[in-house]
């Protein structure tokens, strides 16, 4: 079913009698050319592209819960191409690219809006930093603009510019970011992937992957065996539990990220706007919530809830930043499980076992990278070789060294980012 | 910290794969975890043994005590 404003008109008009479930719920075959395990955002949009760049449909999503159920519905919906780094710049650039295309590719509304993101600065040295960061965008083809005090003070004259501490001194304004519908993304790209004839597997767990003479011959599952040619693990937290069964280490640590979100407000907040002097991001939700979040709560994690220290961290900033959200109700709080990776960059590589595929370590920062991570894994997996945005996220550059990308610049270890 | 590692720090000589593991790979156990923390206040490196899905601690050492 395609769907339409002639469509949502007409069903108004019969009491929406003749909207049909949007995907099968296939038993697993016993053989597929290609399984991808892991039905998040990643695991979907590269089954989507699978199908729809390399027609290859005889695909099977396995997913142990339903789709789209962890860090794909529990994240802050920030889409940006902002980042600095050679390797990140081309990549993030490229998914904002799909971004823009995605409603009309999926024929689903993903409420994609490009409202704007303003990273402040408070110092001088955060404001050349900011600087060369813009330079860096507008050189990778993407956009931004350095205001000043009052040309922040325009859009978000609600902020406590005069700080004691931590004044305004002015923002990195990137226009073409902004926010999008967490859920609806996810269900856009099974919607589409269904379509075109991948299976869609829900409540099914991936038990073990069966490896003969170093290649790939299938996994087993809590609905029984499956025969695959290729195999790709896109399982996000879980990563190191699923790589295990492969007889693999990785270099992830799985760690808590909490987000908020207050009770509806009218609008108050047109952009999506980010702290430099303590980690604080928030934008608001076009159902009116303040939604923001802040740092990771830096232990390994696998609850999906956090503690109250970072939750205190966070308002602190909020606080300082924007003193009128202290008249705001927090509704609540959650958290998503990352998969850390030392130097804050992903992974999308071969292994080294024959038609074994992974991508993961996406940090803190997998929502806005679904476009093209499933469009740089399904042509990783069909063609067995990486896709030019993506070529740079290997798996051996932290035993070599060679290609490591701290866009931060804290250090490639565990625990700096 | 994450995880306990650095206590068993791969000796002098140690060839760059035991290196590469020793810095990057972790375990990443979803359930039973030995780290090491370290308590701002008084400076003090401890063992922890810690549930990491319910975050529930179950025992802490000193770590000079355990590294004996």
């Amino acid at each position: 079913m395609r769907y339409s404003a002639w469509r949502v008109f007409r069903e108004g008009l019969r009491g929406q009698s003749g909207w049909a479930p949007v995907w099968r719920d296939p038993e697993p075959k016993k053989e597929y050319d290609i399984v991808i395990i892991g039905g998040g955002g990643h695991g979907l949009s590269t089954a989507f592209y699978l199908a729809k760049e390399h027609g290859l449909t005889n695909v099977a999503v396995l997913e142990k819960g339903y789709l789209g159920g962890g860090n794909v519905g529990r994240n802050t919906t920030i889409v940006r191409a902002n980042y600095f780094l050679p390797g990140n710049s081309e990549f993030y650039s490229h998914s904002l690219k799909l971004w823009e295309g995605l409603e009309a590719d999926l024929n689903y509304n993903v409420m994609h809006s490009q409202r704007g993101i303003i990273n402040l600065f408070h110092s001088d040295g955060q404001r050349d930093a900011a600087a060369r960061r813009g330079n860096a965008m507008i050189n990778q083809g993407d956009d931004a603009i350095l205001l000043d005090r009052e040309g922040v003070r325009q859009y978000l004259p609600f902020l406590d510019f005069e700080n004691i501490r931590f004044p305004v001194y002015g923002g990195l304004f990137h226009k073409r970011g902004g926010t999008a519908r967490h859920d609806a993304v996810a269900w856009g790209y099974a919607r589409g992937a269904d379509q075109r004839g991948v299976d869609l597997i829900q409540q099914c767990e991936v038990t073990g992957i069966d490896i003969e003479n170093g290649k790939v011959t299938g996994v087993q599952t809590t609905r029984g065996p499956i025969r695959a040619k290729k195999v790709g693990i896109v399982v996000a937290g879980r990563s190191s539990q699923v790589a295990a069964m492969a007889g693999m280490r990785l270099p992830i640590e799985s760690h808590v990220l909490q987000a908020f979100v207050t009770e509806g407000l009218k609008p108050c907040l047109d952009h999506v706007v980010t702290f430099g002097m303590g980690h604080f991001y928030i934008s608001q939700s076009d159902k009116g919530g303040l939604v923001f979040g802040g740092d990771i709560d830096f232990y390994p994690s696998y609850a999906q809830r956090g503690n109250l220290y970072t939750a205190e961290h966070v308002v602190e900033a909020a606080m300082t930043l924007m003193p009128m959200i202290g008249n705001a109700k927090m509704l609540r709080s959650w958290g998503g499980i990352m998969d850390m990776s030392p130097d804050g960059s992903p992974i999308i590589d071969k292994t080294h076992i024959d038609g074994l595929y992974l991508d993961c370590g996406w940090c803190y920062g997998g929502f806005k990278a679904v476009p093209a991570s499933g469009f740089a894994f399904a042509h990783l997996i069909a063609q067995d070789r990486p896709h030019d945005t993506a070529k740079r996220f290997r798996l051996d550059r932290f035993r070599t060294g060679t290609g490591l990308m701290d866009e931060e610049g804290t250090g490639s270890q565990h625990n700096l980012h | 910290m994450g995880s306990a590692v650095a206590l068993s720090r791969p000796a002098e000589g140690a060839s760059a794969e035991e290196w590469d593991d020793y810095l990057h790979n972790r375990d990443n156990p979803a359930g039973l975890s030995r780290e090491l923390w370290y308590h701002n206040p008084c400076g003090s490196w401890i063992v922890v043994e810690r549930d990491t899905a319910t975050h529930e601690i179950l025992s802490t050492t000193l770590a000079s005590e355990a590294a004996r």
